[in-house]
C-alpha cells in the first residue's frame, strides 16, 4: 500500500515537472528512462488464488437454506454429546412414581412407561442413530471408493466380474440383506451398522467406477503412469480428488437413509437392543402408544424429520455448491 | 431384440441360482438350531422333529433337496405352525399386499407426475415451491410415523375409515394412502427435475422453431422423454410392492406378506424366513427383467449399446 502510494505521488510531481518543463522546452534525459517499479507487481497476483473448494465453500455460505440446515445439524449434535452427560437423569433411569407423564419441567419430553425421562432418552437415541449413520456413510464411502475404483481402473474381465457381483447382490431387496445379516449377527448397533453397510456401499461404487472411467484416459493420469506410478496411487491421489464433490453428495444422502433403516428395523423388531434407546427404537414404541399417549411419538417423530430434513437440504445445499451445473 | 431378451433371460437365471444358494448359506450360518429355543424339548421329539425337515442330513446334501425342491417351486413348511407351508403363505398374502402395493405406486405415480410436471411447467411458481417443500416431507417423514398418524387423525378421531383390519374395500384406503404418500414425492421430485432438464434440450428448441405449438411440444416431447427415468424405477418399485409393504401392513394389521415376513423373523421360523426371502428376491430379479426389456423397447439406444 505504501509503496503504492509513493508511486502515486511521484508520478504527480513527475507530472507536474514535465508540464513545467515543457513550457521550458528543456527536457531532461532521465524523465524519459523507463520506469520498471511496477513491472514486478504486474507478473505478481492481487488476491490469493480461488480454488475450487472456496469457491464451492462460498457458494454454499450463500445457500441460507443450506447453512440454516448444517447450523442445525451442528446444534442436535453438540446437544446429543453434551445433553447426556449433564442431564440430572440417565437414559435408563426409571421411575415408577411417574410412568407415562406429560411433558413438564422436569420432564421435558415426558416419561415413558417405565417413567423414563424422554428428553434424555432422546438425545441419547440421537447419538446411536447419528453415530450408526456416519458410521455406515464413512464405510460406505470407503468400500465403494476401494471397490470402484479398482473395478473402473482396471476395466476390462475383472471390472465385468465385480459389477456381476454387484448387481447379483442389488438383486434380492436391501432391507431382505440387512434382515438376514442381524438374523446372524444379533441385533446390536455394531451389526446394524454391519448389515447396512453390506449393501449400501454398492451406489458408491457404481458412481466412482463410472468417474473412473471417464477419467482415466485423462493427460494427468498418463503423466503419473510415466512416472511410473502405481495404480492405488493413481486411483487415491490423482482420480479420487477429482470426483470429490459427487462423492461427499451421495455420502450426504446415505445419512438420512441410515437413519430410515434404523428405524425400519427397530419398528419390525430387529432394533438395538433394551434397555438402550435409538430414534428408531423412540418412535416406534411410540408408534404404538399413538392413541393413549401421543406426546410419546411426537417427540422423537419430530427430532428424526428435522434431521432428515435438515440432511437433505444440506445434501441439496452441497449439490448447489460443488456442482452448479445441476442446479435447477 | 429377441437376442438381447435371450441373454437378458439367461443372465437372470444365473442371478436367481446364485441368489437361491446364497441365501441357503447365510440361513444356515444363523447361531442356533431350530429347535432349540424356548421351552425344553425332549430328545427323542427334537430328533424326530429333524428328521421331518431333513435336518439330520449332512449340508450339502440338504442343499441340494433345497434346490430341487425350489426347481419344482417347493419351498418348504413353517418350522413353527402346522399345516402353513412358504407357498400356501405367498399365495394368500401376495393379492393383499399387491392391491395396496399397487394401488400406493399408481396413485403415487399419477399424482406424483402431475405435480411435477406442472412444477417443471410453471417453474419458480406456486406449484413448483409446494412440489420442492411436498418432496422434501415425504423423504423426510418416515412411514410408520405418517401411518401412525393418518390412522390417529383419519381413523380414530375423525371415524372416516376403519381403523385396522381386512374386511373390504373402505378397509383398503388409508393403507394406499399411506403407501402412496411417499410415491408421490418421489415422482414429483423426479418429473421435475427431469422434464427441467428435458426442456434445455436442443431438440425442443427444434421443436419450437419448427413452429409447434406450446401444448404440442408439451406432450410430444417433453413429457415422453421426461417419463424415461420413471420407467427404469418403476422395476424396484414394483418388486417392493409385490414384497409387500412390512411397515404399513404391520401398522394396518394386514395379512399381507410383508406381516408374514415379520411374524416369521420375531418366531425365528427358519424355512419361512428363507422360503420368503428367495421369493422376495426372485419376484424382484423378474420385474428387473421385464423392466429391462421394456426399457429396450421404450429406448431404442439401450439395446444398441448392449
Amino acid at each position: 500500500m505504501e509503496n503504492n502510494s509513493n508511486i502515486r505521488h511521484q508520478t504527480e510531481i513527475d507530472d507536474r515537472l514535465l508540464r513545467k518543463e515543457a513550457d521550458q522546452e528543456d527536457l531532461e534525459d532521465a524523465l524519459f528512462e523507463a520506469d520498471t517499479s511496477a513491472h514486478e507487481k504486474a507478473d505478481g497476483m492481487a488476491r490469493p488464488a480461488m480454488t475450487y473448494w472456496s469457491d464451492a465453500f462460498r457458494r454454499f455460505k450463500r445457500n441460507l437454506v443450506a447453512m440454516v440446515s448444517t447450523i442445525i445439524l451442528i446444534i442436535i449434535m453438540l446437544m446429543a454429546i453434551f445433553q447426556p452427560m449433564l442431564s440430572p437423569y440417565a437414559y435408563d433411569d426409571q421411575d415408577w412414581a411417574n410412568t407415562n407423564q406429560g411433558p413438564s419441567k422436569e420432564h421435558l419430553f415426558g416419561t415413558d412407561e417405565l417413567g423414563r425421562d424422554i428428553f434424555v432418552r432422546c438425545w441419547e437415541g440421537a447419538r446411536v442413530s447419528l453415530l450408526i449413520a456416519i458410521v455406515v456413510a464413512l464405510l460406505n464411502g470407503t468400500i465403494g471408493i476401494l471397490y470402484g475404483g479398482i473395478a473402473g481402473y482396471f476395466g476390462g474381465v475383472a471390472d465385468n466380474i465385480m459389477m456381476r457381483f454387484c448387481e447379483l447382490i442389488v438383486s434380492i431387496p436391501q432391507m431382505l440383506w440387512v434382515v438376514l445379516l442381524i438374523l446372524i449377527m444379533k441385533p446390536g448397533i455394531f451389526p446394524i451398522i454391519i448389515a447396512i453397510a453390506a449393501t449400501g456401499w454398492i451406489g458408491m461404487a457404481r458412481l466412482f467406477r463410472g468417474q473412473v472411467f471417464q477419467l482415466k484416459e485423462s493427460e494427468f493420469v498418463l503423466a503419473s503412469q510415466t512416472m511410473g506410478a502405481g495404480s492405488m496411487w493413481i486411483i487415491l491421489k490423482h482420480l479420487l480428488p477429482n470426483t470429490m464433490s459427487p462423492i461427499i453428495i451421495s455420502m450426504a444422502n446415505v445419512i438420512p437413509g441410515a437413519i430410515f433403516a434404523e428405524a425400519f428395523l427397530s419398528y419390525i423388531g430387529l432394533g438395538i437392543p433394551l434397555p438402550l434407546a435409538s430414534w428408531g427404537v423412540l418412535a416406534s414404541d411410540g408408534a404404538n402408544k399413538l392413541l393413549i399417549y401421543p406426546y410419546q411419538l411426537f417427540f422423537p417423530a419430530l427430532l428424526i424429520c428435522i434431521t432428515m430434513l435438515c440432511f437433505n437440504l444440506m445434501g441439496d445445499g452441497l449439490r448447489d455448491a460443488l456442482d452448479p451445473r445441476l442446479r435447477q | 431384440m429377441a437376442k438381447y431378451v435371450l441373454r437378458r433371460f439367461i443372465s437372470m437365471l444365473v442371478t436367481l441360482f446364485l441368489i437361491a444358494t446364497v441365501t441357503f448359506f447365510l440361513m444356515h450360518m444363523i447361531p442356533g438350531q431350530p429347535f432349540e429355543v424356548t421351552r425344553e424339548t425332549p430328545e427323542s421329539v427334537r430328533k424326530s422333529l429333524e428328521v421331518k425337515h431333513g435336518l439330520d442330513k449332512p449340508l450339502w446334501q440338504q442343499y441340494l433337496i433345497y434346490m430341487n425342491n425350489i426347481a419344482h417351486l417347493d419351498f418348504g413348511i413353517s418350522m413353527k405352525y402346522k399345516g402353513i407351508s412358504v407357498i400356501g403363505e405367498v399365495a394368500g398374502g401376495m393379492p393383499i399386499s399387491a392391491i395396496i402395493g399397487f394401488g400406493g405406486v399408481v396413485i403415487g405415480c399419477l399424482i406424483g407426475s402431475v405435480l411435477g410436471s406442472v412444477a417443471a411447467l410453471k417453474n419458480k411458481g406456486f406449484v413448483d415451491y409446494f412440489v420442492i417443500i411436498l418432496a422434501i416431507l415425504g423423504v423426510s417423514i418416515p412411514n410408520f410415523v405418517f401411518g401412525s398418524l393418518i390412522q390417529r387423525y383419519l381413523a380414530v378421531e375423525w371415524k372416516l375409515f376403519p381403523i385396522q383390519g381386512y374386511k373390504g374395500v373402505q378397509y383398503f384406503v388409508l393403507p394406499i394412502l399411506a403407501a402412496s404418500f411417499t410415491n408421490i414425492a418421489y415422482y414429483a421430485r423426479m418429473l421435475r427435475s427431469s422434464m427441467l432438464d428435458v426442456m434445455r434440450q436442443d431438440y425442443i428448441y427444434t421443436a419450437r422453431s419448427k413452429g409447434l405449438s406450446e401444448n404440442e411440444i408439451v406432450r410430444k416431447h417433453m413429457l415422453r422423454n421426461s417419463m424415461l427415468p420413471l420407467v427404469t424405477s418403476l422395476g424396484p418399485m414394483c418388486a417392493g410392492v409385490l414384497t409387500g409393504n412390512f411397515v404399513i401392513e404391520k401398522i394396518f394389521n394386514i395379512p399381507g406378506i410383508g406381516q408374514s415376513m415379520i411374524v416369521s423373523i420375531q418366531n425365528f421360523d427358519y424355512t419361512m424366513i428363507m422360503g420368503l426371502t428367495i421369493i422376495f428376491s426372485f419376484i424382484s430379479v423378474i420385474c428387473y427383467f421385464v423392466v429391462d426389456i421394456v426399457y429396450g423397447i421404450v429406448d431404442p439406444r439401450i439395446r444398441i449399446s448392449k
